[in-house]
């Protein structure tokens, strides 16, 4: 009963709802930069230079471009194929 | 590092702990995390980069490489950090 007060406090809950939306944004940065330096980076030289700044950029985008294409796609199939489970089970 | 567990067991045995000393203690260790998510991303990537045979010792040029590579890994994570946060921005007014 105690513990239960503690996360019904509104202020906590606020703060955790706050917080996880940013771990999930530090979570994302963290995981596109290393698929990204993958992709942009060559040699690390004494500089950034604007042509991986730019591919780095791109690269962001189009990752979260693709993870929005997916996400569609996949909505699209299930609607027109009905149920989650029967194309699951396909 | 022993704050976590004992820390909260600690507000049900005694006397209860106020909230801001519980938020105050996540975000410290939120920090913690995030910092050692970083340098193990960091050193898997430049131990790439910069070792090629790994001999008897880290020798001076692969150093500066490491060097290097750790601060074009920070430009590089500041980069997707404000392209991504610029994004949602974007797409929040589009809304």
């Amino acid at each position: 009963m105690d513990g239960q007060g503690a996360t019904a406090d509104p202020r906590l809950q606020q703060f955790i709802e706050v917080e996880s939306q940013k771990q999930r944004f530090q979570q994302l940065v963290h995981q596109m930069t290393e698929v990204c330096w993958e992709k942009c980076i060559d040699k690390p030289g004494p500089k950034m230079d604007s042509r991986s700044e730019m591919c780095l950029v791109n690269c962001v985008e189009r990752f979260i471009d693709t993870s929005q294409f997916i996400l569609n796609r996949l909505e699209q199939t299930q609607r027109s194929r009905g149920s989650i489970s029967e194309t699951m089970s396909d | 590092m022993d704050g976590f567990g004992s820390d909260f067991s600690a507000g049900g045995s005694g006397g209860k702990m106020d909230t801001g000393t519980i938020m105050e203690q996540v975000k410290v260790q939120i920090a913690v995390a995030n910092a050692q998510e970083l340098l193990q991303r960091m050193t898997d990537k430049c131990f790439k980069k910069c070792i090629g045979k790994p001999g008897s010792t880290l020798d001076n040029s692969e150093q500066k490489c490491i060097a290097m590579c750790m601060d074009r890994y920070m430009d590089a994570w500041n980069t997707v950090s404000r392209t991504y946060n610029s994004r949602l921005q974007r797409e929040r007014a589009r809304m």
